[in-house]
């Protein structure tokens, strides 16, 4: 078993008018199964109102389950026990980096959440040592977080997740409010989060050039699981992306139309370098 | 620009008064507010000047940064005066048509004033050598016997410093919601007094309305971070006495004890 598991994952919520009559029932995530190992870098793609951020909340047991069932390390998230024990082993970090920061300089910020599970003094200095080297944010440590960037600022909310020693962190669309600079700074972290330490990563997100460097990738579409696979795999199928309103990579969508118009590509081209080298060979061997 | 602005009135610099632990601050401004009700006779604010001017002198902040809090009392200290000069009867000094300055109200007069600009040095020396979050550290630990009332000790001290810490972050908002305004049209400059006031209402709705986004999204990735109130907590960085504390705790109990002694024997 994974470290994140769903079994037939059912979210409802109800839709209510201004007086507070019930409109109906919106099923915001509808049957999804999920299998994360540990140590795996995977992400969730869809677009506006698929239902990622509603699954992304409840694999920290912010959401609890209308039907079906969510195990974190083995561990049920409806079950009250378990619920610090879940909040610390799946870390979160939100979209908007300004809401998420509660201290005023970033090493108490990032002190914050292993204060909250009570780790002596001594300790919580180490691990915020630690966790700002991780994210290449030490020499800010004694920064206000309003001085630092959009970029800087959700790397420091990630230190403040890995300073609590969690297996897994989920990033709920970590890059949204962020500029594309920030948004490769905060990849790269995340990366090196993964390849380095050996956290696993859930990745929440709409661009489709964070993704390809995942082990695996879910797409959802209203709510369920549409398509999975390796980056490769979902690349591979240009239509049905379209289908569900997402972007390819410009990279892909070029070596989908080439393949269209008869040149030899092999599927689901990601990158630009191995574009070129598949163009080279095509040119060597006429 | 508008983030720029600094809370309180922090000093920044290095010196002995800023490396006191914020409790002994906060114990040593309220006992010299004090001090200065207890005592009656002029040695005893001679002795108060001499502690001031001593604990002026050691924080190493320029004088003028202390008078700038002055500025801001001004007015309420000239009506005290004022107020205590012509209207206290007693033996007669001076008498212009209707006005009488006594002897009792010039001596009034001028006790409350001391009084008054003595306590506004005071605190702003606390505030100018203390962050505002150590000061909430040592209102959180100072206050800790209250929780056998149940006064939510840690939880007022926490609501301070997320104030504390969005304060600049809703300025910015307000900033870029008047600017919104004003490009589509809004007046905020002209008009009399209700004018600007009810040109303030369309600002600070979306400002509510994104303030408690704001409150609903801290307070989910608080829980996320294992928030769960003060029990169970450590701190990173907890506040602990030094030797240089327990010197300023005895120099303090001196003063103290010094200005009851005037109080009683003088």
């Amino acid at each position: 078993m994974g470290i994140i598991r769903t079994e037939s994952l059912v979210f409802e919520y109800i839709r209510r008018d201004e007086e507070g009559n019930v409109e109906g029932i919106t099923r915001a995530v509808d049957e999804v199964d999920l299998d994360v190992r540990q140590g795996d870098f995977v992400a969730i793609l869809g677009h506006n109102g698929s239902g990622k951020s509603t699954l992304a909340k409840h694999l920290n047991a912010i959401l609890y389950p209308t039907e079906g069932t969510v195990w974190v390390d083995g561990m049920d998230t409806t079950d009250d026990k378990e619920l610090w024990n879940i909040r610390q082993e799946a870390g979160m970090v939100f979209q908007n980096p300004d809401n998420q920061i509660i201290g005023q300089v970033v090493e108490e910020d990032v002190g914050f959440g292993p204060e909250n599970m009570g780790i002596p003094t001594e300790e919580i200095w180490e691990r915020v040592e630690e966790s700002l080297k991780a994210v290449g944010m030490y020499k800010y440590r004694k920064f206000s977080p309003n001085k630092l960037s959009g970029g800087q600022k959700q790397r420091v909310s990630i230190a403040g997740v890995i300073a609590m020693h969690p297996k897994c962190i989920i990033l709920d669309e970590p890059t949204a409010m962020l500029d594309p600079n920030g948004r490769k700074e905060v990849v790269r972290a995340v990366r090196a989060l993964n390849d380095v330490e050996g956290i696993t990563v859930l990745l929440i997100t709409h661009y489709m050039e964070e993704i390809i460097y995942a082990d695996k990738v879910f797409v959802m579409d209203k709510g369920k699981v549409a398509m999975q696979g390796t980056p490769r795999e979902i690349f591979s199928q240009v239509d049905k992306l379209r289908q569900l309103r997402l972007d390819v990579p410009q990279v892909t969508l070029l070596a989908y139309e080439l393949k269209k118009n008869g040149i030899n590509l092999p599927e689901g081209i990601l990158t630009v370098e191995e574009l070129t080298e598949e163009l080279k060979r095509i040119y060597q061997q006429r | 620009m508008l983030r720029d602005i600094t809370l309180g009135q922090y000093y920044q610099t290095e010196s002995v008064i800023h490396k006191l632990d914020p409790r002994v601050k906060l114990i040593a401004t309220v006992c010299f507010i004090i001090s200065l009700f207890v005592v009656k006779s002029w040695i005893g604010y001679v002795v108060a000047a001499v502690f001031l001017a001593a604990a002026i002198k050691l924080s190493h902040v320029p004088f003028k940064f202390m008078v700038k809090g002055m500025k801001a009392i001004v007015f309420i200290l000239l009506i005290t005066v004022v107020f205590n000069l012509f209207l206290t009867p007693g033996e007669v000094l001076v008498s212009v048509w209707k006005l009488r300055i006594t002897k009792e109200g010039l001596q009034l007069a001028v006790t409350m004033a001391v009084r008054l600009s003595f306590l506004i040095v005071g605190s702003s020396i606390m505030t100018l050598t203390t962050t505002p979050n150590s000061l909430t550290d040592a209102m959180e630990k100072l206050m800790k016997p209250l929780k056998i009332f149940k006064v939510p000790v840690h939880e007022v001290a926490m609501m301070m410093s997320i104030a504390l810490r969005f304060i600049p972050i809703l300025l910015e908002e307000t900033d870029k919601i008047m600017k919104a305004q004003i490009a589509r049209g809004a007046d905020f400059e002209c008009g009399n007094l209700i004018k600007k006031a009810k040109a303030m209402v369309p600002l600070l709705v979306p400002l509510f309305i994104s303030a408690f986004r704001r409150a609903n999204d801290l307070a989910m990735a608080m829980e996320a971070r294992c928030y769960r109130g003060g029990e169970h907590r450590t701190k990173m960085k907890p506040l602990r006495y030094a030797g240089r504390d327990r010197i300023a705790y005895a120099v303090l109990a001196g003063y103290f004890a010094v200005c009851i002694g005037i109080r009683i024997w003088l």
